[in-house]
């Protein structure tokens, strides 16, 4: 699981109203070389919630440099989207869990596959 | 996975179905890819996202990642979501680029809002329409389905679904609970008068509304709605799709008539009497 995506899940779970951002505990996490693509990087930023990706970065000792505002002009600021590229789209969490702010539920990871399933009850 | 095979969703759940060895097979089958790149290809006209820019996508019902792998080659980014932890296993195999996960559509999808810039899915929906468990109800299931993924899609953006449908109720029931969900679009049906080149785009619009893209291979241009599915209430227009007539009709008999005269048989000639209905002392 990537942290790009994860910035994007919540938890569905039937009658909680804050399930997001997810806290993640990892076991296990790898770190790929992937093709910088400025534009896309770009592109997500507005799309991303900052805080909770610096928090993210944080739990799996991650974050570097990373600010933990979103600096102005980051369009064109090349170094800035290349630390945002690698906290977004490099780094993997392989085996954990992710946690419900809410309601402590967690939901497991493995093979980097976080399992989304819900119980009869939670839908 | 056409009408003339048994539907595959009449077997078993889809997290039963595609076990590891029917995941395995599944993505070994070149024909299979063959087709399934074909569709992705076709959904991803359909989705009809800015020029030259990577977006960033879900596909519902990824299953081994084959319509995924379409999305990364268009530079894409995307996120999948499967029942079946033996076909993402196998996606997992295949090193797609996407980001998977296990979940059910039908509990639907835990996204925040505004996050994809569109959505594919191929030859997934139909699971949808079936109940699996005592428990489920497929509308509430479609429409969990759909509000949700109204709600994670950012607006302008599209979801197209290619779908194989068992009949028009069950596209009924589909098209209602996505209008509901506040969906605009329709069904785009690709070749429809071709039994076995016919596909059918479910094509969603998630807050605009736009003209609904045109089916291919339309040519009857007069009808004006003929890349739109006619509802007729007729079971029986996905009944014969094996393209032969129906038994005993009047194709039929100058069909056989015409064979036998390719055989070199010794038949009589065409008329107006032919095939007419006799007296019943026959």
């Amino acid at each position: 699981m990537k942290l790009l995506t994860h910035n994007m899940l919540t938890s569905h779970v039937k009658g909680v109203t804050k399930g997001y951002p997810l806290l993640i505990k990892a076991t296990e996490v790898k770190v790929n070389e992937v093709d910088f693509n400025p534009q896309f990087v770009s592109r997500m930023i507005p799309k991303l919630e900052w805080s909770a990706l610096v928090q993210a970065a944080d739990e799996l000792g991650q974050r570097q440099d990373l600010p933990g505002e979103l600096v102005p002009e980051y369009e064109n600021n090349e170094e800035f989207l290349k630390k945002v590229h690698r906290v977004l789209l490099e780094v993997e969490v392989i085996e954990g869990c992710l946690r419900c702010p809410e309601s402590g539920r967690e939901f497991p990871i493995s093979r980097g596959i976080p399992n989304m399933l819900l119980s009869e009850d939670e839908v | 996975m056409t009408s003339n095979c048994r539907r595959p969703e009449h077997t078993a759940p889809p997290d039963v179905f595609y076990n590891e060895s029917e995941a395995k097979k599944y993505s070994q089958n070149s024909r299979m890819i063959e087709i399934q790149t074909q569709m992705s290809e076709r959904a991803v006209e359909l989705l009809n996202l800015p020029e030259g820019q990577p977006c960033f996508l879900l596909d519902v019902g990824c299953g081994s990642g084959l319509s995924g792998d379409f999305l990364s080659e268009e530079g894409h980014y995307w996120v999948g979501v499967d029942i079946s932890t033996a076909m993402l296993d196998v996606a997992l195999d295949r090193e797609v680029e996407g980001d998977l996960l296990v979940g059910d559509m039908g509990q639907g999808m835990p996204f925040r809002a505004g996050t994809f810039d569109g959505c594919i899915s191929i030859s997934a929906l139909q699971w949808l329409c079936n109940a699996d468990k005592r428990t489920h109800s497929p509308p509430k299931r479609l429409f969990t389905f759909f509000s949700t993924l109204y709600s994670s899609l950012s607006r302008g953006s599209r979801a197209v679904f290619q779908l194989y449908p068992e009949n028009s109720e069950q596209l009924e029931l589909i098209t209602t609970q996505a209008m509901r969900a506040g969906f605009g679009g329709g069904m785009v049906v690709d070749y429809p008068n071709s039994t076995k080149a016919k596909k059918f785009f479910l094509c969603l619009f998630a807050g605009v509304t736009g003209a609904l893209p045109k089916g291919l291979g339309a040519e009857t241009s007069d009808r004006g709605v003929s890349n739109q599915v006619q509802y007729s209430g007729q079971r029986s227009r996905f009944k014969n799709m094996k393209g032969k007539s129906a038994k005993k009709g009047r194709d039929w008999i100058l069909e056989k008539k015409e064979r036998r005269r390719r055989q070199g048989r010794e038949v009589r000639a065409d008329t107006k009497y032919t095939a007419r209905q006799r007296r019943p002392h026959f």
